[in-house]
């Protein structure tokens, strides 16, 4: 009988081993976080912020898997198409209206504490059709940087927030006088920057519904032209004349002192601390009125989440918490979309550039991006119609007549 | 042998063959005839799939980007072909007569071949720069200001051409050589007594015993000059792009950065309709001009 007993014994003990202590625990939750942009260089920073939030979470367990930036999109749109997406993933803005469009993502309004200290505009940028369907995680804006050692040699003023492009082109003149491989200005002619300049100037890309495109109107026409006659008499560098200048990238060009100012984002600023000339930056140029371009990574939660509540805690841990705001501002891993001055005196200290507060002030004007679900298909057209009038094979009205017809077509 | 009759034969057939057989209809076989589907839809990855009828190919019927591809990649087609194979012709003649040090010359000609089209492309944007690269400097040096090449629009194509000809001359070479090689000696032999000179033994005896060569040559070139894409996608600088746009540049745009899987479907389906007449077309008519035999 004794023996029956100890048998049995063994076999509860057997049986016990094989389930899980969790199981008599509180249930462990675990959320999946698919991201870029720790990939590669801040996956030990996000493993700090994770291990802070399963301190404070101890059933919440948070698996993360990143990818480049250049394959994540596809990645992400793989794992939806396959039925299987993270619970929680970021999204750059322009692909974040792909998303919202097709209403895969979870309303976390209710889910929102409403004193979380995020920018407004930040947050607004993520609001779509009235739902709250990504958090801002961080955010970067487009400044003017300028060669300080360039502008004394033309004996000039250093810019100020208040310049326009016409002051920077007078600006610019002066610079390209300097010499023969000397430029006055680097103001990129792509997508991204004429949208910046067209809200500068008034353009509308379209009507107020987004029935029809407006952006042969007169002021848009005139936004190409000031954009282009940057050009003339060799305020700027063509793509010819730079690509004889080392690599042919901005980045090149300004550090070795080729050009007197250069219209770039605030991640240069890392890659310019090698720069042997004094420069510094002011908010961006301005047209009729100021507006900078602001670009902002969001934290999105996949519908389809078993796990709703835990998941949008840990995306307000990664966008809104001390520690989290903490790692990404002594790591310069971008900096967090919050409106806490505090925690940027660290970030404002570090020098060059010695004006960060521009980094800041640019917030006071921001150009909104216009956006249709199409939106790729419309920067790729709007790219390749600057190109033409670049090379001249198009004059500013006539390729905006174009565009106007293109993205009425994307419209239907 | 065991296993050798009716069903058991049979069984053992299919049992050889079904590790590659089932990849095959899992991973070819199956996407083709879905993306046949495919075609009819308007599927964005995100959402469900719209049956649209035949909305993509009316689409693609008035689609100006899409045609401007396809006459980039007939333009390709027309200059790239007949600058690689002529000049490959002429290699391989070159390279099958008796030369010192042919090994490594075969070698050298055929190692563009098997690199990659990134490092390629890394090389050839360097010889094409317009300020410090090779070709502008050889053309100064005979008094012409050479283009901007790969950052022009208008001439970026004309860069791709030449590049895809250099780096695809060795694969075309080494197929001429081998037929160059078929060719009997004794043939040669008897012109020679007959008194042809070497013009007439060119051809008379070499080119058309060699059609059959230049038949699979061209075939091969053509199918894969249709699909042209690494070189268009990888050599232009950002703003020349859109004057060396190709068919499946466009493919690759639709479905994975515009996220239309069907309108990328319909047109994969047009371009192989496109690829498959024309080589019916051609074998139809290979009677006409390929000799097997004199």
């Amino acid at each position: 009988m004794s023996r029956k007993f100890f048998a049995l014994g063994i076999v509860v003990a057997l049986v016990m081993g094989l389930v899980p202590v969790t199981s008599f625990a509180q249930d462990t939750v675990t959320i999946r976080y698919f991201n870029f942009t720790s990939s590669p260089d801040h996956l030990d920073d996000l493993a700090e912020i994770v291990a802070a939030f399963e301190a404070e979470h101890p059933n919440i367990k948070i698996e993360t898997s990143d990818a480049p930036y250049g394959d994540y999109p596809t990645v992400l749109q793989a794992d939806f198409a396959g039925g299987d997406p993270p619970d929680v993933f970021e999204l750059e803005y322009q692909t974040f209206v792909n998303y919202a469009a097709n209403d895969v993502l979870l309303d976390l309004t209710e889910y929102l504490d409403p004193d979380t200290p995020y920018y407004p505009r930040a947050l607004d940028v993520f609001n779509y059709e009235g739902k709250q369907l990504a958090l801002p995680e961080t955010f970067s804006t487009v400044v003017l940087f300028y060669n300080k050692d360039l502008f004394d040699q033309a004996g000039l003023d250093y810019p100020t927030d208040d310049w326009t492009m016409e002051d920077a082109r007078q600006a610019g003149l002066a610079i390209t006088a300097l010499g023969d491989n000397v430029w006055g200005i680097k103001a990129p002619i792509t997508f991204w920057e004429f949208y910046k300049r067209a809200a500068q100037n008034d353009c509308q890309f379209f009507n107020e519904d987004k029935t029809e495109s407006t952006i042969n109107a007169p002021e848009c026409v005139e936004t190409v032209e000031t954009m282009v006659g940057m050009l003339d008499d060799n305020v700027m560098a063509d793509d010819v004349e730079q690509a004889a200048e080392v690599s042919g990238d901005d980045k090149d060009f300004f550090l070795t002192g080729r050009v007197g100012m250069l219209v770039s984002g605030i991640w240069m600023f890392p890659l310019f601390e090698p720069a042997e000339f004094e420069w510094d930056i002011v908010v961006d140029l301005g047209m009729a009125h100021k507006g900078s371009a602001f670009f902002s990574n969001g934290v999105a939660i996949a519908k389809s989440t078993e796990h709703p509540a835990e998941a949008a805690a840990w995306a307000q841990f990664l966008t809104a918490s001390e520690t989290a705001a903490r790692v990404r501002i002594e790591n310069s891993w971008e900096l967090p979309a919050l409106d806490k001055p505090e925690y940027f005196e660290a970030y404002l200290a570090q020098t060059p550039p010695a004006n960060r507060q521009a980094v800041f002030d640019s917030l006071n004007a921001v150009a909104t991006l216009p956006v249709i679900e199409r939106q790729t298909e419309m920067q790729d057209l709007i790219d390749d119609l600057l190109s033409a009038v670049v090379a001249g094979d198009l004059d500013a009205p006539s390729a905006l007549d174009i565009a106007k017809e293109e993205i009425d077509a994307l419209l239907s | 042998m065991a296993g050798n009759r009716g069903i058991t034969k049979w069984g053992w057939v299919a049992f050889f063959l079904a590790p590659s057989l089932l990849g095959l209809i899992v991973f070819i076989l199956g996407p083709v005839v879905y993306s046949l589907r495919l075609t009819l839809y308007d599927w964005n990855l995100l959402s469900d799939a719209k049956f649209i009828g035949l909305d993509n190919f009316r689409e693609l019927y008035h689609d100006a980007a899409f045609w401007t591809a396809f006459e980039h990649t007939l333009t390709f087609i027309v200059l790239y072909i007949p600058s690689v194979l002529v000049l490959a012709f002429l290699t391989a003649l070159l390279l099958d007569q008796p030369l010192r040090g042919r090994a490594w010359f075969r070698t050298a000609f055929f190692v563009p071949v098997v690199t990659s089209w990134v490092a390629v492309a890394v090389i050839w944007k360097w010889v094409f720069n317009p300020a410090y690269g090779l070709v502008n400097y050889f053309l100064s040096l005979v008094g012409i200001e050479g283009p901007a090449w790969l950052i022009d629009p208008d001439t970026a194509l004309y860069a791709i051409i030449i590049t895809s000809v250099w780096k695809d001359l060795g694969f075309i070479t080494v197929m001429f050589l081998a037929g160059l090689q078929g060719i009997p000696e004794n043939y040669y032999e008897a012109a020679k007594i007959d008194g042809a000179n070497r013009w007439q033994r060119l051809h008379r005896i070499t080119v058309p015993l060699l059609t059959p060569t230049t038949f699979f040559a061209l075939i091969i070139s053509l199918i894969n000059s249709f699909q042209v894409f690494e070189q268009a996608w990888l050599m232009p600088e950002r703003f020349a792009r859109r004057g060396a746009s190709v068919i499946v540049g466009e493919i690759v745009d639709n479905a994975f950065r515009y996220n239309r899987m069907g309108y990328a479907a319909t047109m994969s389906w047009v371009l192989f309709a496109v690829i498959f007449t024309i080589t019916l077309v051609q074998f139809r008519f290979q009677n006409r001009w390929v000799h097997y035999d004199l």
